[in-house]
């Protein structure tokens, strides 16, 4: 019996042979194929019309708005518009204006281990946390898919990154990512597969693993798989999502890997990531004295459910420092709706922060609240590339969750560890 | 065709290539704006036939094809660079743009003639009398390249398969 990596077994499955081989190249028939209305309809439709096709099945399609929301100018509504006509006239699943797709996706139910699946957005590797193979393209490439619901890989070779022994308290998956961008580098990840294991990701939700499978993006990986277990399937069910046959889903010992690195989660210090590369990450304690302008609490990475509520425990009873604006925009709708629900909302509110829409907005260069020229942000997000989120001149800070809301209050790039307190529990 | 050499460091990545703030309109106002941030004039100084010429992980960020595109839609002949980031080495394939991995760029120059053969996966410094090896394409990628890039390889798939269906 051949020894095969997760990414081997499912790609395997996907391209209807009994085993494949890293470095192969073979065709895949996709289960599932997720666009948005930045990549999506505006840009496939006039390729689809060129070819004189249509959807390979509209069942297999899931359109998520996301970028353009919440098309406040002419530009973004029009996007927007034609979005939605795409979607009634294909008759594809839309879910409009609920909240950036990788979240959306799995929140909805979209995916479960084991599936083949491609989305139209670079951040796709989200839904390897949930044991899929999910990875992005660009619309071109996604307009092939939709026409014949297959594409061609490589089967990559995997890496895998174990992390053992719980995070301390203050550290987050965020932190795991940056300092991981610190030591590999953004081209690290050399387009393979990315495995994540080990007790410290056994110990983790369901949305902070979505967090370190996100930025397998940032390692340059093509996919961020995580082996499903009792988590992953219990997330599942409550998203109303049969999982079955799961527990093969797995590298089996003696799969061929490219690398093994080992990481002890314990040590780990809350990472913050000097502009203009999520690579120049240090621990937050070696970082500069620098103040901030503005807070941002947002993006797929980082402002999910978990994300607020891990902020909130560092802000509750606490105001933003003079001078500075913290921005809020939840992950998705649901997301934003829970932690209303348990007055994680009302935490931001008192703080002084404004609440934006569930979308991808200034993370990726979006919108009318890009930052201005000369501005210094310290943000949850993904990417800090030079103008990425507004003005070149504008100077960003990747960090956790925790550490943006603890920078807001001290009005300067801040430790969490000194701003945690035992209400954290209570919210 | 013959052009110039751009030369540009590692990591250079889609932000540069296609600025968000750009991004809700057409190709032609992005590309005007392509790498701007880093080389500014850039798209003016562009001309048909010039190649660029990067270090490592050219094309890192998002999956925008935009990024491709504007190199495009700028006339450029192609991308010569140490590695790619994976989203952008496909969808430059895809949109027919040639890009090309070299081993060693030891030697290259801002701003010497050049002219890139991808058939034979060469990159000839006209001036300086060398001739670099590049890795040569696999086989399914060169003949997207060759048709055209996806879309129009598509066309043909399909109208074979049109008119084997006919035959039968």
């Amino acid at each position: 019996m051949m020894a095969d990596s997760l990414a081997q077994k499912i790609i395997a499955r996907a391209a209807g042979r009994s085993s494949v081989m890293p470095g192969e190249v073979v065709t895949a028939r996709v289960d599932l194929a997720m666009i948005h209305d930045s990549g999506g309809p505006r840009r496939v439709e006039p390729i689809l019309r060129d070819l004189g096709v249509g959807l390979f099945d509209s069942s297999k399609v899931v359109l998520i708005s996301d970028h353009f929301v919440p098309g406040d100018t002419p530009e973004s509504a029009d996007i927007l518009e034609f979005t939605r006509d795409w979607a009634s006239q294909h008759r594809v699943t839309f879910h409009d204006g609920q909240g950036i797709c990788h979240v959306v996706l799995p929140e909805r139910g979209h995916l479960r281990p084991g599936m083949f699946v491609v989305g139209g957005d670079s951040h796709s590797p989200t839904g390897g946390a949930f044991g899929t193979y999910m990875f992005g393209i660009g619309a071109t490439e996604m307009a092939g898919v939709l026409a014949t619901g297959e594409i061609w890989l490589k089967v990559p070779q995997t890496i895998l990154i174990e992390w053992r022994n719980r995070l301390s308290e203050g550290v987050t998956a965020k932190d795991m990512m940056l300092a991981l961008c610190a030591r590999i580098g953004m081209g690290g990840g050399r387009y393979q597969a990315i495995e994540f294991a080990g007790s410290t990701i056994s110990a983790l939700s369901m949305q902070e693993r979505m967090t370190l499978s996100n930025m397998a993006a940032e390692l340059g990986a093509q996919a961020g798989l995580i082996a499903p277990d009792e988590t992953t399937v219990a997330y599942l069910r409550k998203a109303g999502t049969d999982v079955d046959a799961w527990q093969d889903l797995k590298t089996d010992i003696g799969a061929p890997l490219l690398d093994h690195l080992l990481f002890d989660g314990a040590a780990l210090e809350p990472q913050v990531a000097a502009p203009h590369s999520p690579a120049n990450a240090t621990a937050v304690g070696d970082a500069p004295q620098t103040s901030i302008d503005v807070a941002y609490i947002g993006a797929c990475t980082g402002a999910k459910y978990e994300d607020l509520k891990g902020a909130a425990g560092i802000l509750r009873g606490r105001g933003v420092a003079a001078g500075v604006e913290l921005l809020v925009a939840p992950a998705s709708k649901r997301d934003q709706e829970r932690a209303a629900d348990e007055g994680i909302m009302k935490v931001f509110e008192d703080a002084g922060a404004r609440i934006l829409a569930n979308a991808c907005g200034i993370c990726a260069g979006y919108g009318a609240d890009r930052l201005g020229a000369g501005v210094t942000c310290i943000s949850s997000t993904a990417r800090n590339f030079k103008g990425r989120m507004g003005a070149p001149s504008s100077q960003v800070w990747l960090a956790s969750p925790l550490t943006v809301a603890a920078s807001a209050i001290a009005g300067r790039i801040a430790d969490p560890r000194n701003f945690l307190t035992l209400e954290i529990s209570a919210i | 065709m013959s052009g110039k050499v751009f030369l540009f460091g590692d990591d250079v990545d889609t932000d540069q290539l296609a600025p968000g703030a750009f991004m809700s309109g057409g190709i032609e106002a992005l590309a005007a704006h392509c790498l701007e941030g880093l080389r500014p004039g850039f798209a003016e100084q562009a001309k048909t036939g010039d190649i660029l010429v990067a270090g490592w992980n050219f094309g890192m960020g998002s999956s925008r094809e935009q990024a491709a595109e504007a190199l495009k839609h700028l006339g450029l002949a192609g991308v010569v660079a140490l590695s790619f980031a994976g989203i952008f080495y496909r969808n430059a394939i895809n949109l027919g743009l040639p890009v090309l991995v070299a081993e060693d760029l030891t030697g290259v120059a801002d701003g010497d003639a050049a002219q890139l053969d991808v058939e034979a996966g060469k990159l000839l410094l006209t001036d300086k009398q060398r001739t670099l090896s590049l890795e040569p394409l696999p086989d399914n990628l060169k003949q997207l390249l060759a048709d055209g890039g996806l879309v129009a390889h598509l066309k043909k798939r399909f109208a074979a398969a049109r008119r084997e269906g006919t035959a039968s």
